[in-house]
């Protein structure tokens, strides 16, 4: 068990970190600080406002950042006949997404938590508002990975299945959004256990959802 | 260990809105091996699928006793790896080495990545994945397709080798596949 898991999670990690094609785990980071750093251009350089919509605007990019990886996670494991591979070991399906979930939160969670502390310092946020979002990214990314990877286990194979699950990340993403960007303005704690909570949902359910969509890809 | 045996009764498949086959039944022991011929489109790949549980019949019933290794088109191996490793990956997962890396001619394409192989290479490296998994029940899906004389002589021979260890091997292929006392399943008459 062990060593499946550890066999398994160090191949999703390979594949997820290495630069392969997509560019690896760095692209959706750089898309994360392009859009912080496009916001002020946007918006234009008045501190109070960009300090009061800061945080909002980084939960944002986190968001939109989550599309860029997406066809990545499932869609290739399908395609080369992987999945088939371990049903025919007696390896689950939920097993592989849920292990996928973990990896893909490593490659996508810690390096976003980062990103946002050059972010938060574009956008003018101060020491307190830059701990929020840094707790509520690290309460608010797991739950933002199984989506990921639950979206895409429900898109792969499809035509145009790439653009359907930015499409389909966007609205069940927004609890997270709500939650993380509100405890921003409600002052902390609540908002950032709220944010967890639903993360905690989202990823105890991904891991069926996905195993689910990819057994019904098979027929 | 328990005698392998596959056994199908009464089987029908359902692609869509198409019925491929149905009333295929037939009982394959230990030692044993069989060809599924048939036309493009009979169903061939469909059967192999079924039989390795990866889909369910639209009626009919499997039985299937020992581990199952499947070989069809689609290498399982990750393109961006040097086939050494994308390899080892599987080894891992079956705890077991790799094996007939030599025989199937593989030793010096093992730094090579995957997504650089030919068809050819690339299914002898499926077979080097099927062989290392210990699968009692082998079922090959067109396993001669790309590969030349001798790399086809040698996967016969491997299959020769594995049904007389005991092992059970069942062919779908359009093309002819060498193998001592083979039995045959024509699935066109099953064809609805």
């Amino acid at each position: 068990m062990i060593r499946l898991f550890t066999a398994l999670l160090r191949r999703d990690l390979g594949r997820l970190l290495g630069s392969g094609q997509g560019g690896g785990a760095v692209l959706p980071v750089l898309f994360f600080l392009a859009v912080a750093m496009i916001y002020p251009f946007a918006v234009g350089p008045d501190a109070p406002l960009l300090a009061r919509t800061g945080g909002g605007v980084i939960w944002v990019a986190a968001l939109l950042a989550a599309i860029l990886p997406l066809d990545r996670l499932i869609e290739p494991d399908l395609e080369r006949g992987m999945f088939d591979q371990w049903a025919l070991r007696g390896i689950s399906e939920e097993w592989v997404i849920a292990v996928r979930v973990i990896s893909h939160w490593l490659s996508f969670g810690p390096p976003l938590m980062l990103a946002a502390l050059p972010a938060g310092a574009l956008l003018g946020l101060d020491a307190r508002g830059l701990l929020i979002v840094e707790l509520g990214l690290l309460a608010g990314t797991p739950g933002l990975a199984a989506l990921g990877v639950a979206v895409a286990a429900i898109t792969a194979g499809l035509r145009g299945g790439a653009a359907l699950a930015g499409l389909l990340i966007i609205p069940l993403g927004v609890p997270l959004l709500i939650f993380g960007a509100g405890s921003l303005s409600t002052g902390g704690e609540g908002g950032v256990a709220l944010t967890g909570a639903v993360s905690l949902v989202l990823v105890a359910v991904a891991p069926f959802a996905g195993g689910a969509a990819v057994r019904a890809s098979r027929d | 260990m328990q005698e392998p045996r596959i056994a199908a009764h009464d089987l029908a498949c359902r692609r869509g809105d198409r019925l491929l086959f149905r009333g295929v039944t037939f009982g394959i022991e230990g030692g044993q091996a069989m060809q599924v011929a048939g036309a493009n489109g009979t169903g061939k790949s469909s059967l192999l699928r079924l039989l390795a549980g990866l889909t369910r019949p639209f009626a009919g019933t499997i039985e299937r006793v020992g581990e199952t290794g499947l070989l069809d088109e689609r290498a399982a191996l990750d393109p961006d790896l040097p086939l050494g490793r994308a390899l080892a990956f599987w080894s891992s997962i079956d705890a077991r080495s790799p094996a007939a890396v030599e025989a199937l001619g593989l030793r010096e394409l093992l730094d090579v990545p995957v997504r650089y192989l030919s068809t050819g290479q690339r299914k002898r490296a499926a077979m080097a994945r099927l062989l290392g998994q210990n699968a009692t029940i082998w079922l090959l899906d067109e396993p001669l397709n790309g590969l030349d004389v001798h790399a086809a002589r040698v996967v016969e021979d491997l299959t020769a080798a594995h049904c007389a260890s005991g092992g059970i091997a069942l062919i779908a292929s359009h093309q002819p596949f060498a193998l001592p006392n083979m039995t045959m399943l024509a699935l066109q008459e099953y064809a609805v």
